[in-house]
């Protein structure tokens, strides 16, 4: 075959074809354009696995499946497995998955973030799963000569059905290879499902409780050396002066190096380092703006109402409409930066060499992080490659790629592999940060409750549109007006799990239960009221699906038993986000004259659940999540620089603080939908809704646990 | 700098490292162990967590020299197998997010365990609420805990 001469990815696998059993597909999972899977053999896929998405049997059964995108605990390695082994009819006990390396040629959006990854990736791995099938399918139909119809596969093998004859999937993979692949393959009927739903078990639960070292932070590499980095300790300062001689004379200290505004101690251990970066002296000097949270709480109150608003939606005439009102309500909410925290500090290695670079470790966005390392160093990205480690954690704070630029920068001066490590004092006080924000509600009702106005205005510090402004209540009325104010800070800022919509929601559910009330009306049926006027008249663009948004909302009120529940005080709430509904309610109890958070339910509509033991495990943990950060959460800043700086001085929730969480899902069999982020913004609502119905004082800043209601118990226990 | 002489998992081992150098560093740096977790540094996580003669301690702030001859084990010396009651709740309850904390929970669990073979709800959170699971994944925690429980002998 002319093709073998030639260098083409294609003409590569076919060479691999020729050399021995077994079956492997290669396909794009991620393509634009799902191509129909290309057929190779191997011998070992073993060792062949870095050349194509795919996944492999191999001649003793094992199926391999690699799986692109970053795990970092939304469970999307045994997700994906999952789905290709349900169209495959694999036995799951023979299904082995791997961490694919960056590879852009054979994968799109080889990302963790938006909640994106099994929307994406649904019908391109039913696909593959289906099409090895088949292949199989049809070799066991030609040796056996009999029609492929009257097979069937189950559980790794083929069947002939009339006669009772059986072969293993490991020895049929070497004749399924030569199968031509078909245009099309019949996908299952969900009712079919056998995986999909099921409460598989996370497939790295042995590696994890026996602490392998899969993580970024336990990479090793003989020869390298450990650095960690002084930053500046205030956003708005550079370096003025450094004196790193004492530093140099510690033990096990190789080099210290300044690049960028940052000083890097590089030495043989971690220990060492750390010790001896406390005696390095670095005088900063002012590089811009120095904030405090003090001055970010004038400046909100400035740009409320600042004359040069940028204007995000506009229905009809609000003027009108609040000028004829019967009764307006207005309220403003704010909440603070937040750090990530994930559990694993930053970290990352690298090795620049003089024939290319190589970057491993924990990375949400190995693509952008190779291009900037690409462009920072100038070293073309085809030769630099990236290993994808387990993720301690993200919440979105590694899809920013400072740390892997620090690592690949350092490496390419000291001419070593170096892991460059943070401290979590580090993270805390140099990271990137949920932005600070405040908004401002104003409605309008009428003379019979009808909500004819609503206006928000949101002002925030490097927040870019911190609203959403065609989602719900917007489309059910006939006046808006939605617009922002952005500060521009040195403070940087990122996207934080539910970027913007885990603290809107929570100020727009507030929010609604207070006009609820003004309306006098429940704030369940005041919601399915709007959502009818959404659905009978609706206005403008409107991004969400009326009748799930309706779904859920009648679901969770259901199973939560609202408003039948004497003494027990509930709060609602419910949100869109990420393409998927959830509906929540908080039940709170009066316990020695304080508000307990006892109970959260929560129904989530994310279509099809492709793992029913993750996603309850998304939903329990995002709600926690959602509750601890309402609750705890606050980074301040004086004069440029944050004022806590570890978990002794930033809160974050623990066991006994957690409420009971019921969560449930609406079986509609729709494609899936995002899990990892939608459940938290509608929990601080719930709560604080809940809260006021025990109390009567209505929660709108966080943390929770500064607010008059809190602080006031809190004052009253220490007396 | 003075030559240590470490009982671990059942093992002598020797590190040549200062005092204070933490008993977590030693383990991840020195004897390739790195299945204990650096989170904190402060003994504020519990990521770190180790067992000192039986009891779980923060190996984050244990300096290596106030170790002597006591009985260390971490994560990977918890069974030879994997099959430790604590490990097998782990799985069957299916609690790990991404998985990190997990050692310093189960380290946590196992010596409360070790202590208190029928631990009450009560027991069981109090034991577990010095360490954070930034996922969120307590419930599961506290329920493999209560579950391995009643897989250990008393």
């Amino acid at each position: 075959m002319s093709t073998l001469q030639s260098n083409t990815r294609r003409d590569f696998l076919k060479k691999i074809s020729l050399t021995g059993g077994g079956l492997m597909l290669g396909f794009k999972w991620f393509s634009a354009h799902a191509e129909m899977p290309a057929i190779l053999n191997a011998a070992d896929p073993v060792v062949v696995p870095a050349f194509n998405s795919y996944l492999s049997i191999a001649t003793d059964g094992t199926v391999n499946i690699f799986s692109p995108n970053p795990e970092l605990g939304q469970n999307i390695m045994t997700s994906f497995a999952q789905i290709v082994a349900e169209e495959l009819d694999a036995d799951w006990t023979k299904v082995r998955v791997t961490q694919a390396p960056l590879d852009t040629q054979k994968y799109e959006r080889q990302l963790t973030g938006g909640s994106g990854a099994i929307p994406h990736s649904w019908m391109r791995l039913r696909k593959a799963g289906a099409s090895a099938r088949y292949l199989l399918l049809n070799a066991a139909a030609q040796r056996w000569g009999v029609p492929a119809t009257e097979c069937t596969a189950d559980s790794g093998f083929i069947i002939h059905k009339p006669s009772g004859k059986k072969f293993s999937y490991g020895e049929l993979a070497t004749d399924a290879a030569k199968i031509e692949m078909p245009k099309e393959v019949p996908l299952k009927d969900r009712k079919d499902f056998k995986l999909i739903g099921k409460p598989i078990r996370n497939i790295k639960n042995k590696d994890i409780a026996t602490g392998k070292p899969i993580f970024g932070l336990d990479y090793q590499r003989e020869g390298m050396v450990h650095a960690m980095v002084q930053r500046p300790p205030a956003f708005g300062t550079k370096i003025k002066s450094i004196d790193s001689e004492a530093v140099k004379k510690q033990p096990g200290i190789i080099d210290v190096v300044k690049f960028q505004q940052n000083v890097a101690i590089v030495g043989r251990s971690t220990w060492e380092i750390m010790k001896a970066k406390k005696l390095l002296k670095v005088e900063y000097e002012k590089d811009g703006n120095i904030e405090s949270t003090k001055d970010h709480d004038a400046l909100f109150t400035t740009l409320m109402d600042a004359p040069n608003a940028t204007v995000q939606r506009k229905d009809g005439d609000v003027a009108a409409a609040f000028q004829s009102a019967a009764k307006i309500i207005k309220n403003e909410y704010q909440c603070p930066f937040l750090p990530h925290s994930p559990l694993e500090p930053m970290n990352f290695f690298a090795h620049v060499r003089p024939d290319g670079i190589e970057l491993v470790g924990p990375t949400q966005t190995p693509q952008r992080a190779r291009e900037a390392v690409s462009k920072l160093l100038g070293v073309p990205e085809d030769k630099i490659t990236v290993d994808i480690t387990r993720l301690g954690g993200g919440f979105g704070r590694r899809l920013k790629f400072d740390y892997v630029l620090e690592a690949a920068e350092l490496s390419s001066i000291i001419k070593k592999p170096v892991k460059v490590i943070w401290s979590r004092e580090d993270d805390m006080m140099g990271g990137s940060y949920r932005p600070a924000v405040r908004y401002r509600f104003e409605a309008a009702l009428d003379a019979s409750g009808n909500l004819t106005g609503y206006k928000l205005r949101g002002v925030g510090i490097n927040a870019g549109n911190n609203t959403r402004q065609d989602n719900f209540p917007v489309g059910a009325i006939p006046n808006v007006l939605i617009e922002t104010v952005d500060h521009v800070s040195p403070i940087t800022t990122g996207a934080w799990r539910a970027p913007i919509t885990n603290f809107l929601a929570f100020a727009e559910q507030t929010f609604l239960d207070e006009v609820a009330e003004a309306a006098g009306k429940d704030p369940v049926a005041f919601r399915l009221e709007l959502l009818d006027k959404a659905r009978k008249s609706p206005v403008g663009k409107i991004t969400y699906d009326i009748e799930r948004f309706d779904t859920v909302i009648r679901q969770v009120a259901e199973k939560a038993g609202w408003g039948k529940k004497p003494g027990v005080f509930q709060g609602f709430s419910v949100y869109f986000s990420h393409a998927s509904y959830v509906g929540q309610v908080c039940e709170v109890a009066m316990k020695d004259g304080k508000p307990a958070v006892q109970k959260i339910y929560a129904v989530s509509d994310c279509g099809q659940v492709i793992n029913m033991s993750g996603a309850l495990q998304q939903v329990r943990g995002a709600v926690v999540d959602g509750y601890g950060h309402a609750m705890f959460g606050k980074l301040s800043f004086k004069e440029g620089k944050a004022e806590q700086n570890n978990f002794n001085t930033y809160r974050l929730i623990r066991m006994k603080e957690i409420p009971e969480v019921d969560a449930s899902f609406v079986d509609n069999g729709k494609d899936p939908t995002g899990l990892g982020e939608p459940a938290l913004p509608p929990t601080g609502g719930a709560v604080a809704n809940a809260i006021y119905k025990a109390t009567g004082k209505r929660l709108k800043r966080q943390p929770f646990l500064e607010e008059p209601l809190f602080a006031k118990m809190q004052k009253t226990e220490e007396s | 700098m003075p030559v240590y002489k470490l009982n671990i998992n059942g093992k002598i081992r020797s590190v040549d490292v200062a005092a204070d150098t933490p008993l977590l560093w030693v383990l991840r740096d020195h004897l390739q162990l790195p299945g204990t977790k650096f989170g904190c540094g402060i003994g504020q996580c519990g990521a770190c967590t180790i067992h000192y003669d039986g009891v779980a301690v923060r190996s984050c702030v244990m300096p290596v020299s106030s170790v002597r001859d006591a009985k260390i084990t971490t994560i990977e010396g918890l069974s030879e197998n994997g099959d430790h009651p604590v490990q097998l709740a782990w799985d069957e309850v299916d609690v790990a997010q991404c998985g990190y904390c997990q050692a310093g929970q189960i380290m946590t669990a196992a010596a409360l365990l070790k202590k208190t073979p029928k631990p009450t709800l009560e027991q069981v959170e109090n034991a577990m609420h010095g360490n954070i699971c930034r996922c969120g994944a307590y419930h599961r925690i506290r329920e493999a805990v209560l579950e391995a429980a009643k897989k250990t002998k008393p």
